[in-house]
């Protein structure tokens, strides 16, 4: 405000921002500043592994500069392309993160819906258990999940072990619990009068969460969608202990297996699947980002 | 159409009763507005009729039948809601056209229906667009009209225009006379504004702490309060009560204010109040246009004294003006040309013929 003053009084004189702006002027380079820092840091291990797939094996082990390719040659991704077991990978991941994604989703919206809205006995306790599951790292369940299907295995004969399509059942123990509790905070927000409006004008409970809470919450529906994706595609614990057979692995599990023989680190190979490995993702990313940043920040506020 | 009933309608949350044992009739095409301060029991009792809350115990009839165990849709209502409640993802017409849809309604059925109720509501250029583009005023008319289409035996309109700015308000009010005029659909109406229920209603119930304190038309209730409630909440400045005490002076009934104040009751009041007694402590209810400035001559009944001023409100048609007696402070209207200021002494009349005399401690009105 006293700037602003001198700045009436003195009209000649060159043009000073108030404090306010000087201050917010600061704050934005300082978060340039550590931005880049943060970007440069996250970026140079996808740039080191785009450098490396370019490069031929005695390229690698070479002792030339890293960070150039002399001798840039597609050869890796030929190689991986052509692969019949790299594309088994792909095609086991694709599978487990679309059914998982599928599954997840059947699951919490309902559940997210019925928590949400339809105040039952104890839904409020049951809400609060559901994040709590959450909170139950892998590395902790995998031990008694994997007794519990060497179980159900020999008491009833079906075999899910060494299955691909076992992690079906695996995945949305990490993914619905999230992904509910995103939608509980998203339904949430959603006012009452809403349902209360569609509900007088004759809509069911089904009809009211088909036809205005799911479009409504679309970008809490989308963000809890890429994440399902993201944990089912990147899961590696999982897959490592629950599948051995090499048809069976999955992409994260397949490339470790495979491309290491003993002490002898394919890198080029290594590099290039992981590189296309991370690619579906990131497209996904690339696209839906607007919705995934809106989905999580309406569901954190309420949530 | 229908007429809407309600016997000893009662509400209970764990251990609070939010309404406790409402009776009231609405005829058929009639327009009742429900109204009270916040907390009095009047959206309650509009949610019930809905179908949105249980009733704890009593009877709600639509049109003669039961409805207590009806769910909502089946009761063939419609509401409009404070905040609009408008689907955000779907335009004008489909909100409309939402509830037809959902009954399955042949297609050019919903459209003739649209295009009536959007002419009717002035809203025919905006069929296309979401809500979000959409002002506060128009919005409410959206919900209006997806009340309108689906021709329902009762409207319901919870604090409609409580989001809109006054002038709007105003504005609205008129569009929602204008609207029951034309399709003359049983109304039930809440709302925490006595204007709006004075202008809108024609009966008004009055509520307060989960019961009716009373039921009446606009005009009854404003000069015939049953309650000190009733009298204090309809009238805008609100009514004066003044600590009262009944006189018997040379053979005649008066009422004493203040140890110099005292007035002669008017002839047919004084038969009125003849068998209280005269030690009972009342209350003086005394409207601010019932208090004027003196003029030289008076009609009977006018009664003047001494008073000075306060306050000065200027209002452009009539000054408001309040002074001190007793410790109470008293609001009258005079006319702008009576010559009050702020701290100046004024010769003001009261209107006897129009008092009301009120029992202090249970608040009823004698």
């Amino acid at each position: 405000m006293t700037t602003m003053a001198i700045d009436k009084g003195a009209p000649t004189r060159k043009v000073k921002h108030g404090s306010m702006s000087r201050d917010r002027a600061w704050a934005l380079r300082w978060s340039y500043f550590f931005l880049t820092l943060f970007a440069i840091f996250s970026l140079v291990p996808p740039i080191y592994m785009l450098i490396t797939s370019l490069k031929s094996s005695a390229e690698i082990s070479a002792a030339t500069n890293p960070w150039w390719v002399f001798h840039p040659t597609l050869s890796n991704y030929v190689e991986l392309l052509t692969s019949n077991q790299f594309l088994t990978f792909f095609r086991n991941s694709a599978l487990v993160s679309i059914f998982v994604v599928t599954i997840t989703m059947l699951i919490s919206v309902p559940a997210a819906f019925a928590l949400a809205r339809m105040r039952f006995w104890g839904s409020a306790t049951l809400a609060t258990g559901v994040f709590l599951t959450y909170l139950i790292p892998d590395s902790l369940l995998f031990i008694p999940l994997f007794k519990m299907f060497a179980v159900i295995g020999d008491w009833t004969g079906i075999q899910l072990i060494n299955k691909w399509y076992v992690l079906l059942f695996i995945y949305p123990t990490l993914t619905v619990p999230f992904c509910t509790w995103i939608m509980i905070g998203y339904f949430a927000s959603i006012p009452k009068e809403l349902d209360e409006a569609a509900i007088i004008d004759g809509a069911s409970w089904f009809q009211t969460l088909t036809r205005i809470f799911i479009p409504v919450a679309l970008p809490g529906l989308i963000a809890a969608t890429i994440f399902a994706f993201t944990v089912s595609w990147a899961q590696f614990l999982y897959p490592l202990v629950f599948t051995t057979s090499t048809d069976q692995l999955v992409l994260p599990v397949g490339i470790i297996t495979t491309l290491i023989k003993g002490d002898v680190f394919n890198w080029g190979q290594i590099m290039t699947g992981a590189l296309l490995g991370a690619a579906p993702p990131l497209i996904i990313y690339a696209f839906l980002m607007d919705y995934y940043i809106a989905g999580l920040t309406a569901g954190a506020t309420k949530g | 159409m229908a007429e809407v009933m309600l016997r000893k309608v009662i509400k209970r949350y764990d251990d609070v009763e939010a309404v406790r044992g409402i009776d009231l009739d609405i005829a058929d095409h009639e327009f009742v507005v429900l109204v009270g301060p916040s907390g009095c029991g009047k959206s309650t009792t509009l949610r019930m009729i809905a179908g949105l809350e249980d009733i704890t115990d009593g009877d709600i009839m639509i049109g003669g039948d039961v409805v207590n165990d009806v769910p909502p849709k089946d009761r063939d209502i419609a509401m409009v809601f404070q905040n609009y409640a408008l689907y955000p993802h779907m335009t004008v017409a489909e909100n409309m056209s939402f509830g037809l849809r959902l009954k399955r309604y042949p297609k050019a059925e919903i459209k003739a229906r649209i295009d009536e109720a959007a002419r009717m509501l002035d809203i025919v250029e905006l069929v296309d667009r979401k809500p979000k583009q959409l002002s506060g005023g128009q919005r409410q008319r959206v919900a209006m009209g997806r009340a309108i289409v689906r021709n329902p035996k009762v409207f319901l309109f919870d604090e409609p225009l409580s989001n809109l700015d006054a002038k709007l308000r105003v504005q609205m009010r008129i569009e929602i006379k204008k609207v029951h005029q034309k399709v003359r659909t049983t109304t039930v109406y809440v709302t925490h504004d006595q204007v709006e229920a004075m202008t809108l209603a024609d009966r008004v119930v009055v509520m307060n702490n989960g019961r009716i304190e009373q039921i009446g038309t606009p005009n009854d209730l404003y000069h015939n309060p049953a309650t000190r409630f009733v009298a204090a909440f309809i009238g805008s400045p609100a009514m004066n009560f003044l600590p009262c005490r009944l006189e018997e002076i040379a053979g005649r009934l008066h009422v004493r204010l203040t140890d110099l104040i005292v007035f002669p009751l008017p002839p047919n009041r004084a038969a009125r109040y003849q068998n209280m007694g005269r030690s009972e402590k009342l209350l003086l209810g005394l409207r601010p246009e019932h208090i004027t400035e003196a003029k030289a001559h008076h009609a009977p009944g006018f009664e003047a004294f001494d008073a000075v001023l306060d306050v000065t409100e200027p209002m452009g048609m009539e000054t408001l003006i309040y002074f001190t007696l007793e410790g109470t402070l008293v609001c009258g209207r005079v006319n702008p040309s009576a010559g009050a200021r702020d701290g100046g002494a004024l010769r003001l009349a009261v209107d006897l013929n129009n008092m009301h005399l009120l029992n202090e401690v249970t608040g009823a009105v004698i």
